[in-house]
């Protein structure tokens, strides 16, 4: 039955490809937004849906209860689960996004990346061990370790329901109009293609496929990308200064390439966005859910050592690549440039400055490959998002609050597949209702949202001996209401989306995290102080024992077979 | 039976040792990144002639490109002496303690 799923899934896709691509090149090309249809790319893009349906078909066979489904059985290593984490985390926002930036201003591309960075030393150093050691399936696992177990459960779930949702849409609205513009697809039919085979993998394999999506995802984009910093290199016999000298030259900006820019404009603002990136990193459900997926705390920590290694090294790259874009394709304006004239800016607007360099570098072919990247980046993104959203409603609202934890395996392994197929669906439907919306400040709310809400919870209950369930609760509520709150009244929703006048938003910084993550921690020690009830005695006397657990592992390594 | 052995690594003092020993070192870790980012960022913020000053005279690249990959780098470098230290010493340390809190 699985078999056929998997083909007719399969067919119902090609039906798709083929539908869009018959309609797109009915369209109007001379729009600058949609090129035309790129075969190579599609069938780059078809292999690696051919091979990534194979691998689903494959962990299929394997995907039999539920901790397979979530999990992959613990059976991932560390050097495996480094890769699949780096290609969770890799966004095709971030690819072409910061090689946009560097492109479009230079210096201050550097400056945003390594923001993006800094999130990983904070959870190697403070969460990946205690992690492995106290979850199970999902980051509410340890938040609710000593807790009562409804309220706690309620709470992380919403706090990654409403995580997910942000990122998610952010990705469906991207990967439409990325795909509308690398493959000359429609855009509905894009976002379609993306929830469908995001549904088959998640169904059919579960976490193993994901896993595996991810790693070939980011084994692609790094060997991609090196490629591409290489050529770029090779031309300037590998001396950086003789790059930038010629990007200094050619530049509009010229020197002020070189120079830091309007990115951070005042300090609050900076050390907010800072803050927003460092420890909301440490809450994305779907990036705290890759560390059950190893055995041990070992195998942990070496997962979250890769990861770094490659995020950090990807960084360097992108920097690389957009200033390779400034040199390469001024030497072409009629090839890249909107009717070849360099004022008028790059064709398909500033984020296309890689994709034209792979052109450059690589010819039409490369061009495909980087193409068809970019849309794999994509999905093992949203199979990550969907499978963490998934997990959080069957494990921690069904087996655990609904069913008090005597759901057998089977059936919370189906409702998880329900949930799955519901959030494809939603997630398709939301990605073509926002189409035309702004939705530029949902990544950055998904990660206020997450430090404010998620880390304060999993951080003082895993280190904080006096923290008790109604401190947990509510602080994750006051730091869930206030980073969402926050955001709606700054110039980026309520000026940008709400169209208010400018100067109107009622704050005026670029991340509420700075204030909703202190206000959270705050609420989670001011109320647990206070709490003196029966149970919160009982759960400060479970401290003890957590430690010990989330300490040494003991107790935990018989969970790695779940 | 395991909160007796729970109990058992609770009262040996190895386990406080390396509680004491990791956790210290993560706080150190953690705050090193810390400053080195937040050091960064706060340049950017408030200095941002002195990053863009040039590494050496007719040179076109300046100070912060080194400076930012730099930070980079250390990031990956801090994050795998991490690793590699709380893989070897403290897990060895870690399996000690589980051992003798089975054998009694």
């Amino acid at each position: 039955m699985m078999n056929s799923l998997v083909r007719n899934s399969l067919a119902l896709l090609c039906g798709l490809l083929v539908a869009g691509a018959a309609l797109a090149a009915g369209a109007d090309l001379g729009q600058t937004t949609k090129q035309a249809t790129n075969w190579v790319a599609i069938g780059m893009f078809a292999g690696f849906v051919a091979i990534t349906l194979g691998i689903t078909k494959w962990a299929a066979s394997r995907t039999r209860s539920a901790a397979d489904f979530y999990t992959a059985g613990g059976g991932i290593t560390g050097f495996q689960n480094g890769l699949a984490i780096a290609g969770d985390y890799m966004s095709a926002a971030s690819f072409l996004g910061i090689s946009g930036l560097v492109f479009g201003s230079g210096f201050d591309g550097l400056i945003f990346s390594i923001g993006w960075l800094v999130g990983w030393p904070v959870i190697t150093f403070l969460m990946a061990e205690r992690l492995r050691n106290l979850g199970k399936f999902t980051f509410a696992d340890v938040a609710s370790y000593r807790f009562a177990q409804t309220p706690t459960r309620i709470f992380a779930a919403c706090g990654t329901l409403v995580v997910v949702a942000f990122y998610m849409i952010a990705q469906m609205v991207g990967a439409g109009q990325l795909i509308k513009v690398l493959f000359g697809l429609e855009y509905q039919y894009a976002v379609m293609i993306v929830g469908v085979l995001m549904m088959c993998y998640v169904l059919f394999g579960g976490m193993t496929a994901t896993t595996w999506v991810q790693i070939i995802k980011a084994v692609m984009l790094l060997c991609g990308a090196t490629f591409m910093a290489l050529a770029v290199l090779w031309q300037f016999k590998f001396n950086p200064e003789l790059l930038f000298a010629k990007a200094v030259e050619v530049h509009s900006k010229h020197d002020l390439i070189m120079s830091p820019g309007g990115l951070i404009k005042d300090p609050i603002s900076a050390i907010s966005v800072g803050m927003a990136l460092m420890f909301g990193t440490a809450g994305l459900p779907h990036i705290l859910m890759r560390f059950f997926t190893v055995p041990s705390a070992k195998e942990a920590r070496k997962s979250v050592g890769w990861a770094t290694t490659w995020i950090g090294y990807f960084y360097i790259l992108t920097f690389i690549i957009g200033f390779g874009a400034v040199v390469m394709l001024t030497q072409d304006p009629g090839a890249y440039y909107v009717d070849g004239d360099l004022a008028k800016g790059l064709k398909g607007g500033g984020n296309m400055a890689a994709i034209h360099l792979a052109n450059a570098v690589g010819g039409n072919v490369f061009l495909g490959f980087i193409s068809a990247v970019a849309f794999a980046t994509i999905l093992a993104v949203v199979s990550g998002l969907t499978l963490s959203g998934a997990s959080a409603v069957s494990h921690d609202l069904y087996a655990t609050v609904f069913m008090k934890g005597r759901a057998d395996s089977a059936k919370e392994l189906r409702v998880s597949k329900m949930t799955t197929i519901c959030l494809g669906i939603v997630a398709v439907i939301l990605g073509i209702a926002f189409e035309k919306e702004n939705v530029a400040y949902m990544v950055m709310l998904a990660f206020a949202i997450a430090c404010s809400a998620n880390f304060p919870i999993l951080f003082m209950s895993v280190l904080w001996k006096d923290c008790t369930t109604k401190g947990a609760v509510a602080g994750g509520i006051v730091g869930l209401v206030s980073s969402l709150g926050l955001t709606i009244v700054s110039a980026s929703v309520w000026e940008a989306v709400l169209h208010f006048p400018a100067g109107s938003a009622l704050f005026p910084y670029a991340s509420p995290a700075l204030f909703s993550m202190s206000a959270a921690f705050l609420t989670i020690y001011l109320v647990s102080i206070m709490d003196n009830s029966k149970q919160a005695q009982l759960e400060r006397s479970l401290y003890p024992a957590q430690k010990v657990r989330s300490e040494t592992g003991l107790g935990s390594s018989s969970a790695s077979g779940h | 039976m395991v909160d007796e052995v729970a109990a058992r690594v609770e009262a040996n003092p190895k386990y406080h040792q390396l509680v004491s020993m990791r956790s210290s070192y993560s706080i150190i870790m953690t705050i090193l990144v810390m400053v080195v980012y937040y050091g960064y960022i706060l340049l950017v913020a408030f200095d941002k002639e002195w990053l863009a000053t040039k590494i050496g005279a007719g040179m076109v690249t300046s100070t912060g490109i080194p400076l930012g990959v730099g930070v980079i780098v250390i990031t990956i470098i801090l994050t795998n002496i991490y690793v590699r230290r709380a893989n070897t010493e403290f897990d060895s340390l870690n399996a000690e303690i589980i051992k003798e809190a089975n054998r009694k």
